[in-house]
């Protein structure tokens, strides 16, 4: 009977959406795989050191010698690109790691427990809401100081209710079935059927929104490099790669800034089309 | 599974005065009221109501999923215990009763196949030797029907009657005194529910458990139980032999859902003008 | 004319293993009830679909559906409008997935009256509540002030029943009306459905698992398997003397209400699953849960569905099963 049902409302538009998907999808992922194995080898692929800044060579076009120029201080652009995709690999890849394993804790304990717990837990988590990741992070920064470890703890935090609700929810909705209902009457514990088989059954759909979280994150760690308040030079990194060549844009000589802008852009898009196309295919296995 | 009942009809399962009401704001609604019945060694007891009679209330009471207000379940003799805690407390509980639900496609977590089911329950209730929960799971699939292709199998993989079967293993694996089965045959095909209720009534045979069916569809009450109450908006309304309550239904009540059995040569115009002397406007 | 009729209706979609429904036949006149019983996967409810011209995503239709002569494989967009807008409407399972949770019950009974009919607000009001007084709620002139969630379950398909009736249709397509409602109101919504197609000579197609409730509401049965159709009686034919095996068994599979003191007789099930879109057989549909199956006969090809008696029976064995013996089917030692 459901095959009949699906067929009855499956939209001919939506075959073709999803064909489009999986091919943006493929791309997008392939992508991702070349920017984590550059990040990994970045010193052994980097032409030259992009910490050395060659002064006589300063804005120079693209070339045999610079393949994308250099900025004002003679930075190799394409080697500061490279080396500049380990910090917005790891920055980004703590603060999910860090707040999708502390909202799981929390939006489990609270579904759990309901009742009170369930109220104050939420309370707390709409006051998490109300500030801006990126407000925590400055925040961070002017309290315990410039660069990678104080905002990404701060916005570790800060991410962790979204992951927190969504795991809360998810795990609500799972509860009402009575599969859980036969695990508590078998007798297992309230901390095993959680944990250990809760859990695992929206673990997938939390991973897809951890996946698109990671690109908004690295966009919040770039914009707080960028105001000069993340990674400090000459560590190589895409947010201050775009600060150190304001001055180059107002001289008209973009490159070095959009060179980094686009990586960015490009990475955080296909995070987002990665993550939401993971939801969409663990949306349609589960009805 | 060896055979708890003793040959003279033993008392498995004592309900005294249950009651359970759920207040929302002001309102308060009286779920179930002043509900006792007996359940013996082998027996089978219906309990028939329509939505909002209260019997699925009573089904979560009996597994410990609700705490009544008042009244007390007591199960082999030993009172169920309202709060558990520890491994111990759990177990116990789960060895009193086990149910099966309604929906067989979300009564079993869907990340498990059947075998590795049956394998966490018996290993979680004591049976430490792998090979012997081996058998012991293929027993248990055989005695509702199943093989080895359905128990190496996950949920989505087999039908409905299937994974209606599988959990009626699971819950056996436990070795209950009682079963509770709250409307387990009502969402299986017409064809797949007499199987399964062929299967009800070989299982209490065999093992001496003790069936509460809780259900809407008189005629499938009238095939597994012996006894049947009638539950409408909490109270009991009658109860006594199944075959003597449908045979002479008492209660006005019994009477109404009798005759609204669909049959040839049904009147369902008597049936709605007797409904609204019955009930007012709801 | 036939008020509705079905000639050779198949439908296949891609990527199953057979079609959803395979050469139905089917005929429903002005003033008949009948019903078309069949478990899950059994197709019915897409047959009923066809009626209003709704065929699934992506199928590929053949044979004929007829409303009063229109053919509606093929039709255009006016001529299905006109179908389903004035001759023909269909009630389904759960009447709160059929209604705008926000809207008030007297916008949905009057929209299409207003927006399509270009009734006046005053008169689409008037029929509407004549309509709820039609389908027996008590305080028609409230309930057209009220939403969905302030009335039950049974109230409201009563108003789903009175949205069916807005345009006049002369055909009611009644997919599980009752299924998801409690016994005695099942009852209920059944004697509205019944005292309506009398005072108004419909034409009703009741689509049900439940072959008790097709047997007390309907004149006429079509039993439905895999897809096909594998019988066909009158009601009273149907139950004295089932033709197909899977008739006799879908009768034997359901308890008796009333019996005999002690231990009711055993039920006699039919083996097996109802056959899904994934699975196909070369012959009988049947089968392989049949009793009855000859090797070599029944595995060959598709029984045709053939007059035996006054049924319409498509099963191989027919003959020698019940013409030779009567009720045979029905017993376990047969």
């Amino acid at each position: 009977m459901s095959a009949q049902i699906a067929g009855l409302t499956a939209a001919p538009g939506a075959r073709l959406r999803a064909l489009g998907g999986d091919w943006l999808q493929r791309l997008c992922l392939l992508f991702l795989v070349v920017f984590v194995l550059v990040a990994a080898f970045a010193p052994w692929l980097a032409p030259q050191d992009p910490t050395f800044g060659d002064l006589g060579a300063g804005l120079v076009g693209p070339g045999a010698g610079h393949l994308l120029g250099t900025d004002q201080g003679g930075h190799d652009t394409f080697s500061a690109l490279l080396e500049g995709s380990r910090t917005s690999l790891v920055g980004p890849l703590a603060v999910v790691l860090f707040s999708t394993a502390t909202g799981i804790a929390v939006g489990l304990f609270s579904a759990w427990r309901g009742g009170w717990t369930d109220t104050v837990l939420g309370r707390l988590l709409d006051v998490l809401f109300a500030f801006p990741a990126l407000l925590v992070a400055i925040l961070a920064v002017a309290v315990f100081g410039k660069g990678m470890t104080a905002p990404v703890i701060a916005m570790s935090i800060a991410y962790m209710p979204y992951t927190a609700r969504l795991v809360r929810g998810l795990a609500l909705q799972e509860q009402a079935r009575p599969y859980v209902a036969a695990y508590q009457v078998q007798g297992h514990s309230g901390l095993f059927i959680a944990v250990r088989r809760l859990l695992p059954n929206i673990g997938p759909t939390v991973l897809a929104q951890s996946t698109v979280n990671f690109g908004y994150a690295l966009l919040d760690l770039a914009a707080l490099s960028f105001l000069g308040l993340g990674v400090q030079p000459p560590t190589p990194d895409w947010g201050a790669m775009i600060n150190q060549s304001q001055d180059a844009v107002l001289q008209g000589q973009p490159l070095s800034a959009i060179v980094p802008a686009v990586a960015v852009v490009l990475v955080v898009v296909a995070f987002n089309v990665v993550g939401e196309n993971l939801g969409d295919r663990l949306a349609g296995r589960d009805s | 599974m060896t055979t708890p009942g003793a040959p003279e009809a033993r008392t498995l399962l004592q309900v005294s005065g249950l009651r359970k009401t759920y207040r929302s704001g002001a309102s308060e609604l009286v779920a179930v009221d002043d509900l006792s019945f007996t359940l013996t060694a082998g027996g089978a007891l219906g309990i028939v109501g329509e939505s909002g009679s209260g019997k699925t209330t009573t089904a979560r009471m009996l597994i410990g999923l609700e705490r009544p207000d008042a009244g007390q379940i007591l199960v082999q003799g030993e009172p169920l215990a309202a709060t558990v805690r520890g491994k111990a407390a759990r177990l116990a509980r789960a060895k009193a009763v086990q149910i099966v639900f309604q929906d067989p496609y979300l009564s079993l977590d869907g990340r498990i196949s059947i075998g590795a089911t049956l394998d966490g329950v018996l290993r979680l209730h004591g049976h430490r030797d792998p090979a012997a929960r081996a058998a012991r799971s293929r027993e248990l699939l055989a005695q509702v029907g199943l093989g080895e292709r359905e128990s190496a199998s996950l949920p989505r993989k087999l039908s409905g009657g299937q994974r209606q079967r599988a959990a009626i293993a699971r819950a056996l694996a436990v070795e209950p005194a009682v079963l509770v089965l709250d409307e387990a045959v009502s969402a299986l095909d017409v064809s797949v529910q007499a199987q399964v209720l062929n299967l009800l009534t070989d299982i209490r045979r065999s093992t001496g458990i003790g069936l509460v069916f809780v259900s809407h569809d008189l005629a499938v009450v009238r095939y597994v139980c012996d006894e049947a109450l009638v539950l409408y908006r909490g109270r009991t309304m009658e109860h006594r032999p199944v075959a003597d309550l449908l045979n002479s239904p008492g209660h006005p009540y019994t009477q109404l859902l009798l005759a609204s059995v669909p049959r040839p040569g049904w009147d369902p115009d008597s049936i709605s003008s007797r409904r609204r002397e019955l009930a007012g406007p709801r | 004319m036939a008020l509705l009729e079905y000639e050779a209706l198949s439908i296949s979609l891609p990527g199953t293993a057979r079609p959803v429904l395979d050469g139905i036949d089917l005929t429903v006149r002005a003033g008949e009830v009948v019903a078309l019983v069949g478990e899950s996967g059994s197709g019915k409810s897409v047959t009923a679909r066809a009626a209003l011209g709704l065929f699934p995503a992506g199928a590929t239709v053949g044979g004929r559906v007829r409303v009063e002569g229109t053919d509606l494989v093929g039709a255009d967009a006016a001529e299905l409008r006109t179908v389903r807008t004035g001759t023909a409407s269909m009630i389904f399972q759960d009447p709160r997935a059929g209604i705008n949770p926000v809207r008030r019950i007297g916008d949905f009974l009057t929209e299409p009256l207003r927006l399509v009919h270009r009734w006046s607000r005053e008169r689409a009001n008037a029929r509407a509540l004549e309509l709820l007084a039609a389908v027996g709620l008590p305080d028609p002139v409230r309930h057209l002030r009220q939403f969905p969630h302030e009335l039950s379950g049974g109230m409201l398909q009563r108003v789903m029943i009175a949205g069916a009736l807005t345009v006049e249709p002369r055909l009611l397509l009644c997919d599980e009306p009752t299924t998801a409602l409690d016994v005695s109101t099942q009852a209920e919504i059944m004697a509205v459905l019944g005292r309506l197609q009398r005072e108004r000579d419909l034409g009703l197609l009741l689509i049900t698992h439940d072959i008790d409730l097709a047997a007390a509401a309907c004149d006429r049965i079509y039993v439905m398997y895999a897809g096909r159709i594998v019988e066909t009686a009158t009601t009273a034919e149907l139950f004295a003397a089932p033709r197909h095996p899977y008739t006799a068994g879908l009768l034997g599979s359901t308890p008796p209400l009333t019996a005999p003191e002690g231990p009711p007789a055993r039920l006699i099930p039919i083996p097996g699953a109802p056959m899904g879109l994934l699975d196909s057989a070369p012959g009988c549909a049947f089968a392989a849960r049949c009793r009855f199956a000859a090797p070599g006969l029944c595995d060959q090809s598709p029984p045709p569905l053939e007059l035996h008696g006054t049924a319409l029976v498509a099963c191989h064995r027919a003959d020698e099963l019940v013409d030779a013996q009567p009720n045979t089917l029905m017993r376990e030692d047969s």
